[in-house]
C-alpha cells in the first residue's frame, strides 16, 4: 500500500509545482508596463501549449521526414531509397496492400453495419440495450479486441475456438471449412513447413479486419443514430405521403440527408484502419502475411533497428492520411452545398 | 453540433430544432443530441416516422448476438478451471458449470510464471489520470488564450496547432522519444538538456500530452469561444484578471465539456497501445502493454490469458456503464479527430 501511496503523493506534488510555476510566472507579469502585461500573460498561457507542440509534434514530423531520407545509420542521403525499398521488397509490398485491405474493407463494413444498426433498430423496442450492447466493444482497447477474438478462431490442439464449435456442429461441413472442429482459422503460428512467417494464408488479413469491424461498428453507430434521429419528421412524412415505402425513404430522403455524417465516419474510419497495429500486435504479430503499415513501422524501426527505413513507413501512413482528409473536406463541401 | 465549427465540419450531425440558448451548449453535442444517438426518442420527429420493421428487428438481433458472444465469452472462460477452458468451449458452464478464481489469482500474482498484472494495472492508473489532467489542463489554458485574449498571430497558431490532428503519431514519436532520451544537442551545444525521463512514467506523461493536445484544445477552444461575450467581458471591465476570468468563470461554465473530453481521453490513454511500449520502461508498463507481451509469453495458456484481458478491460468497462453519457458525448464531439 506503501507503494501506492507513494506514487499518488509524486503525482499531486508533480501538479502542484507545474500549477505553480505557471501561476508563479503569471503572477510576475503584474510587475510588466502597460502592454507587456497583457503580452507576458498570454505568454504563460500558451507556453505550455506552443512548447509541446512545436517542440514535441511539429519539429519532430519534420526530422521523421528528413530521416526518411537518410540511410539506417543516419549519415548518408539516400534520395527515395527508403521507399522504394517498401514497394520493391515483396514481403513490404504485402503490407502496403494489407494497409489498402484495411481501409477499403473495413471502412466500408464498418459503416454499412453502422447504417444498418442505426435504420433497423430505430423506433424498436429494446433500441437502448441493443445499441449500448454493440457498443461495448468501443470501450475495449483494440489489442484487447484482439485477444477477445483469438478465442474465437483458436485452433487445434485445444477446444478453445468458438468458430470451430459452431462448424463442427453443422451436419455434412467439409473439412475445409472446419467440418471436423480443428481448423487453424487465423494461423498465428508455424504449422509445419507450410506457413513460413511472411506467407500469405488467404483468410488471415480479412479476419483481422472483422476484429477491427467489430470495435469500430459502436462508433459508427452512435453517430448514425444521432444523424438518423436528426431528419426533420416533415421530410419524411412526405415522402411517405407520396407513396413511398419505409425502405424508399430511407434511401431516397434519410441518406441523402445525413450524408456529411457518413463522409465523416468513413473518414475517422478509414484513417483508423490505415493506422491498425494493436489488433495486428495482439494476434498475429505481422507474421503470416498480416503486417500493416503501422506495424511494418513498429517492426522495422523498434524491433530493427532500421531508423531511415521505418520512418520511411511513418511518412508513408502520412502521405495515404491526407488524401483521406482532403476527400473528407471536399465531401463535406459538396454536402454543405447541396443542403443549402 | 452543427455549431462545432463549420469551417472545419459543417454538420456532423444536423441539429433540426434550435436548441434552447443554455450557457455553452452550443459546442457540444446537445443532451438531446447524446439521447438520441444511444438510442433515444427521435429529435425532429414522432416514433410513427421510424424506419424499423420486423425483418429489420431480426437484423439487429442477429448483429447484437455476434457483437456480445466474444466478450461475453471471455468472462465466461476467465473464471473456468484451466482444465476445463482448455477441453471444452465456454458455453458448457450453461449445462454443466463450474466456476473458479484461479485465473485472476494467477495472473495477478508475481510468480514468473504469473504475470503481475496487478502491478501493471496500477501502473495503468499511474500513466492514465495525471495525464488525462495535464492535457485537459494545459488545453483549456490555451482554449482561452484562443479564445479571449487578444495578440498577433492567434489565428494561424490556431490553425497550426489544429492541423497537427492530422498528422499520425508515428510521425513524431521517434524524434520525440529521442528528445526525451538524450535532448538536443548540435556538438557540444545543449538545445534542449537531458532529462533523465527514460522509461519513467513521466515521459509518458509528455508523450500523452503531445499527442493529446491538439484534440483537447481542438473540443475545448470551440466550447470556450461559444461563452456569452457579455459575461467575460463585464468580468474585465470590473477589472479581474485573466487568470481570475479563467479560473472563477470560464473553467466553472466549461465544466460539460471538461468532463466528457476527459473521460474520452481516458479511454484513449488507458487503451494506448503504442505509446505506452516505446515510452514506458518494462516495469513502467501500462496493463494494456502489458497484456500484449503475456499473450505471446503465455503461450498456450489460454486459461490465464481469459483473465489477463479481463483485468486490463475492467476499468474502461466500468467507466463505460457509468458514464456512457459523457462517453458518447466526447464520441459525438470527437468525431472530428482524425
Amino acid at each position: 500500500m506503501g507503494d501506492v501511496l507513494g506514487a499518488f503523493l509524486t503525482v499531486v506534488i508533480g501538479l502542484a509545482i507545474l500549477a505553480g510555476v505557471l501561476g508563479g510566472l503569471y503572477g510576475l507579469t503584474q510587475f510588466l508596463p502597460g502592454a507587456w502585461r497583457e503580452r507576458g500573460q498570454v505568454a504563460v498561457f500558451l507556453v505550455p501549449t506552443l512548447f509541446l507542440v512545436f517542440a514535441g509534434l511539429l519539429v519532430p514530423a519534420v526530422r521523421t521526414i528528413y530521416v526518411s531520407f537518410l540511410d539506417d545509420p543516419g549519415k548518408k542521403w539516400v534520395g527515395l531509397d527508403n521507399y522504394e525499398e517498401i514497394f520493391s521488397g515483396p514481403s513490404t509490398r504485402l503490407t502496403v496492400f494489407n494497409s489498402f485491405t484495411w481501409v477499403v474493407f473495413g471502412t466500408l463494413l464498418v459503416v454499412i453495419v453502422g447504417l444498418a444498426i442505426a435504420r433497423y433498430a430505430d423506433g424498436m423496442r429494446g433500441e437502448r440495450v441493443a445499441k449500448s450492447l454493440i457498443f461495448i466493444p468501443a470501450a475495449i482497447s483494440l489489442a484487447g479486441a484482439g485477444i477477445v477474438w483469438r478465442f474465437i478462431y483458436a485452433g487445434p490442439p485445444f477446444e478453445v475456438g468458438l468458430l470451430n464449435q459452431a462448424t463442427k456442429a453443422v451436419p455434412g461441413l467439409p473439412v475445409s471449412l472446419g467440418g471436423d472442429g480443428q481448423k487453424l482459422w487465423l494461423v498465428e503460428r508455424n504449422i509445419g513447413a507450410l506457413t513460413p512467417p511472411d506467407s500469405a494464408p488467404g483468410l488471415n488479413t480479412f479476419l483481422l479486419i472483422v476484429i477491427f469491424i467489430w470495435a469500430s461498428s459502436g462508433f459508427a453507430t452512435v453517430v448514425f443514430s444521432a444523424a438518423i434521429k436528426g431528419v426533420p419528421e416533415s421530410l419524411i412524412e412526405a415522402a411517405k405521403v407520396d407513396g413511398a415505402t419505409n425502405r424508399q425513404a430511407f434511401y431516397k430522403v434519410t441518406l441523402p440527408y445525413i450524408r456529411a455524417t457518413i463522409v465523416t465516419v468513413a473518414t475517422i474510419t478509414a484513417i483508423g484502419g490505415l493506422k491498425a497495429f494493436d489488433i495486428v500486435a495482439s494476434t498475429t504479430g505481422g507474421n503470416f502475411g498480416t503486417s500493416t503499415i503501422a506495424n511494418d513501422f513498429y517492426r522495422i524501426y523498434f524491433v530493427q533497428g532500421r531508423n531511415g527505413f521505418g520512418s520511411a513507413f511513418a511518412v508513408l501512413l502520412f502521405l495515404l492520411v491526407i488524401p483521406v482528409v482532403v476527400m473528407n473536406r471536399r465531401a463535406q463541401l459538396r454536402a454543405g452545398e447541396m443542403l443549402a | 453540433m452543427s455549431a462545432v465549427n463549420p469551417g472545419l465540419n459543417p454538420s456532423v450531425v444536423a441539429e433540426p430544432i434550435a436548441p434552447p440558448p443554455v450557457v455553452g451548449e452550443g459546442a457540444l453535442p446537445s443532451d438531446k443530441v447524446v439521447d438520441a444517438a444511444m438510442g433515444g426518442e427521435p429529435m425532429g420527429r414522432s416514433v410513427s416516422a421510424a424506419l424499423s420493421s420486423r425483418g429489420g428487428r431480426w437484423i439487429v438481433y442477429a448483429i447484437v448476438l455476434f457483437w456480445t458472444i466474444p466478450t461475453f465469452g471471455l468472462l465466461a472462460s476467465s473464471v473456468r478451471p484451466e482444465n476445463d477452458v482448455k477441453t471444452s468451449g465456454w458455453w458448457k458452464i450453461f449445462y454443466d458449470p463450474s466456476f473458479t478464481l484461479d485465473n485472476y489469482e494467477s495472473v495477478l500474482s508475481s510468480s514468473p510464471s504469473g504475470g503481475n498484472l496487478g502491478h501493471f494495472f496500477f501502473n495503468s492508473l499511474k500513466i492514465t489520470v495525471p495525464a488525462v489532467i495535464i492535457s485537459v489542463g494545459i488545453g483549456a489554458l490555451a482554449a482561452y488564450a484562443f479564445s479571449w485574449m487578444k495578440f498577433k498571430g492567434r489565428d494561424w497558431l490556431f490553425v497550426i496547432v489544429v492541423a497537427m490532428l492530422v498528422v499520425p503519431l508515428q510521425m513524431a514519436i521517434i524524434p520525440l522519444l529521442r528528445l526525451i532520451t538524450g535532448g538536443v544537442h548540435i556538438g557540444t551545444f545543449t538545445i534542449f538538456p537531458y532529462l533523465h525521463l527514460n522509461n519513467k512514467v513521466a515521459a509518458v506523461w509528455v508523450a500523452h500530452t503531445c499527442f493529446g493536445l491538439p484534440f483537447c484544445i481542438f473540443i475545448l477552444k470551440n466550447f470556450v469561444s461559444s461563452l456569452p461575450k457579455e459575461i467575460i467581458e463585464a468580468a474585465r471591465v470590473d477589472g479581474a484578471g485573466h487568470l481570475t476570468v479563467f479560473l472563477r468563470l470560464v473553467m466553472p461554465l466549461s465544466v460539460p465539456a471538461l468532463a466528457s473530453l476527459a473521460i474520452f481521453q481516458f479511454m484513449w490513454i488507458w487503451n494506448d497501445l503504442l505509446i505506452g511500449i516505446v515510452f514506458a520502461g518494462p516495469q513502467n508498463r501500462p496493463v494494456v502493454a502489458k497484456l500484449v507481451e503475456v499473450s505471446g509469453t503465455y503461450g498456450q495458456s489460454w486459461h490465464l490469458l481469459t483473465a489477463a484481458a479481463f483485468v486490463s478491460m475492467a476499468v474502461p468497462l466500468v467507466v463505460f456503464f457509468a458514464l456512457q453519457r459523457y462517453f458518447v458525448r466526447g464520441l459525438l464531439a470527437g468525431a472530428v479527430k482524425g
